[in-house]
């Protein structure tokens, strides 16, 4: 019995520009027919290691492999891939079909079949009366259509996005994201995906690689990245996160007990990184999402309490973003920590001033080795 | 309107009177059946194009010209385009002073160049022929090709190319299905410059041509040392719609092509 190869493999891929290290050592599998995102910010090396996928630019180390075949010596146009780019890079002086039907010119295709394909292609991507016009003639959203439409009718091999959506305005890329999720599923092809958007990458990916500096911080599924961030860059970077600084004070019924530099005691579950030894220095994420705020005394079992008072308001309709400060009691040295939240608005939102009570569950904690960069 | 604004008017009407005004002069003279220019004209006629058509020395001229023109602008601007590929797209050792060097042409004075070039030409004994001309022109003429084809070639986006390459053209067939199309307004203009500069050359022509070999400025300079023949008017007028209409021409045509690019 013999499984089929991976759709992408890259083995200890490097990237160097001279001194500059772009891509650190990565390894990466991207399985037949699943959506992988590569996510960062800008210059994390996440475009550079798709233009190496695409042979567009020639790794410094490493092996690439597309279904098992060592590709990192085939020139591009040899690689059988759909290369989407962020401007569509639809060619202007040729028609909406002689766009589509491009790259079945190279493929030995006869011309009923051409014409067949490139329909099919329009209609799978909800545009079937264009062919006669030129791209300038269609809107941003249309021509980001027949980019796609153009890359997947030669049946690639990998299907590769760089930043398909960003050029986009909002309402349009939410639409774009659920119609692109739609077709790679029809089409059961393996993509790569490239963007700076942590939603995008949240919605539509079936493994997300958190990229920073040339590193891999994260890979996985969407709900683990975002829920057990295993960097403070990761947990920071999806989403608003609060990460502070403290020290293990031993075990509470399964939860690990962490005194905050503020004098907060706050209550984690453990996941499986259990056996922290007390005194050990610890930072403690907690999404702005997942802290609850509530009126002074209430009684909250389950939940870690810390005081604090508002300080700014964002209020954004059906939620609102609080900046808060936490008091600590009189004379307390770590009182006046920063934090935020992000809570649903039942009727009115907290006031600015507003004494609240933060409340935070202890499986909505998420422990990381101590003050390594500070 | 205040005054300052109508001397500016006045003045840039007598700018280009004094420089539009002896050519239409010439052009109008062409068509004067006397042989001495005066106004009012003393009838119109034809017959002095009519002689310069019976005239071989200038026929001869002509046809030199026209084909020292036309290889000119073929050689330079296939050259040209390679250049201006080379210096967009790709990264190579000494590519400023390569980039200086090509440009420096139109920087040297035109005399100087042709003194240089042709000294140099004796100093290795070579004897000045027909191809040496041509490729005196196509020195002079090429950096304008490649000035106008690298500031196309710098507005046409990398992606396009690497999305040919993506879906399967090789190098030659992204530049001929891709890169080729989208640059050709600029060669185009770069093909019109290159042989209306040619055609009207004449410093580096009196050079380098070789004897008995007359380009059409070079037969006009000789037949004014004799005497002002109204032929020369009508050789004028000539000239003047072959290098006024034909780039006019090129560039109608170079905007059509831009305008259906863009899809009107």
């Amino acid at each position: 019995m013999s499984t089929s190869p991976p759709a992408v493999d890259l083995d200890g891929v490097e990237k160097r520009f001279g001194e500059f290290v772009a891509v650190r050592p990565t390894d990466l599998t991207v399985p037949e027919g699943s959506f992988v995102t590569l996510l960062g910010p800008s210059g994390c090396g996440k475009t550079t290691t798709l233009r190496m996928i695409a042979g567009l630019l020639d790794p410094t180390a490493g092996d690439i492999r597309i279904k098992g075949r060592s590709v990192t010596a085939v020139p591009i146009h040899k690689r059988n891939l759909g290369l989407v780019f962020q401007n569509y890079a639809l060619f202007p002086h040729k028609s909406v079909f002689d766009n589509v039907a491009f790259g079945l010119k190279y493929r030995d295709v006869k011309r009923d079949e051409v014409t067949r394909r490139v329909r099919d292609a329009l209609t799978l991507v909800q545009l079937p009366h264009v062919e006669d016009r030129r791209p300038i003639q269609l809107s941003g959203g249309q021509q980001q259509r027949i980019a796609l439409a153009r890359a997947i009718v030669i049946q690639p091999d990998v299907l590769l996005l760089d930043e398909p959506l960003s050029a986009l305005d909002a309402n349009l890329r939410e639409e774009m994201r659920v119609e692109l999720k739609r077709i790679q599923r029809e089409l059961g092809i393996a993509t790569v995906f490239v963007t700076h958007d942590q939603s995008e990458a949240l919605a539509m990916s079936d493994s997300v690689v958190v990229m920073n500096q040339g590193w891999v911080e994260q890979m996985g599924p969407p709900e683990q990245v975002y829920n057990e961030p295993a960097s403070a860059f990761v947990a920071d970077f999806l989403g608003h996160s609060n990460i502070l600084a403290g020290r293990v004070a031993g075990e509470d019924g399964g939860f690990v007990k962490v005194i905050t530099d503020a004098g907060a005691t706050i209550l984690c579950h453990t996941r499986d990184r259990a056996g922290r030894p007390e005194g050990e220095r610890v930072r403690l994420v907690m999404r702005a999402e997942r802290l609850l705020l509530a009126e002074r005394h209430d009684p909250a079992p389950g939940h870690s309490i810390m005081d604090a008072r508002v300080r700014t308001v964002d209020y954004l309709g059906q939620s609102a973003r609080y900046f808060l400060t936490t008091t600590g009691d009189a004379g307390d040295p770590g009182a006046g920590v920063d934090l935020q939240a992000i809570n649903p608005i039942d009727r009115t939102p907290f006031p600015e001033g507003a004494a609240v009570q933060v409340r935070v569950r202890g499986e909505d904690c998420v422990l990381l080795d101590g003050d390594a960069d500070g | 309107m205040s005054l300052a604004w109508t001397a500016i008017r006045l003045g840039t009407v007598l700018v280009y009177l004094f420089m539009f005004a002896p050519v239409a002069v010439v052009m109008l003279l062409s068509f004067n059946a006397n042989q001495f220019g005066s106004f009012p004209l003393e009838g119109l006629s034809l017959r002095w194009f009519v002689a310069l058509i019976e005239n071989d020395a200038i026929v001869r001229a002509f046809q030199t010209s026209l084909v020292l023109g036309l290889l000119t602008s073929v050689i330079s601007t296939t050259m040209g385009v390679l250049a201006a590929l080379a210096m967009v797209r790709y990264d190579f050792p000494g590519k400023r002073l390569i980039s200086t060097a090509l440009i420096a042409p139109i920087l040297v004075p035109e005399v100087v160049l042709a003194v240089a070039l042709l000294l140099f030409l004796q100093a290795l004994d070579v004897p000045r022929s027909f191809f040496l001309l041509l490729m005196g022109h196509v020195i002079f003429t090429l950096p304008f090709v490649v000035l106008v084809v690298q500031a196309r070639l710098v507005g046409i986006r990398r992606e396009y190319e690497e999305a040919a390459l993506s879906l399967g053209a090789n190098a030659f067939q992204t530049f001929r299905e891709v890169t080729l199309p989208l640059m050709l307004p600029a060669v185009l203009a770069g093909m019109l410059f290159s042989f209306t500069i040619s055609f009207d050359d004449i410093t580096g022509t009196l050079f380098w041509k070789p004897g008995g070999v007359e380009t059409v400025p070079t037969q006009i300079f000789a037949m004014l040392r004799n005497s002002i023949s109204p032929e020369i008017n009508a050789l004028g007028t000539v000239m003047v719609v072959f290098t006024v209409a034909l780039p006019l021409l090129g560039a109608a045509l170079a905007r059509r092509l831009a305008a259906r690019m863009s899809g009107r």
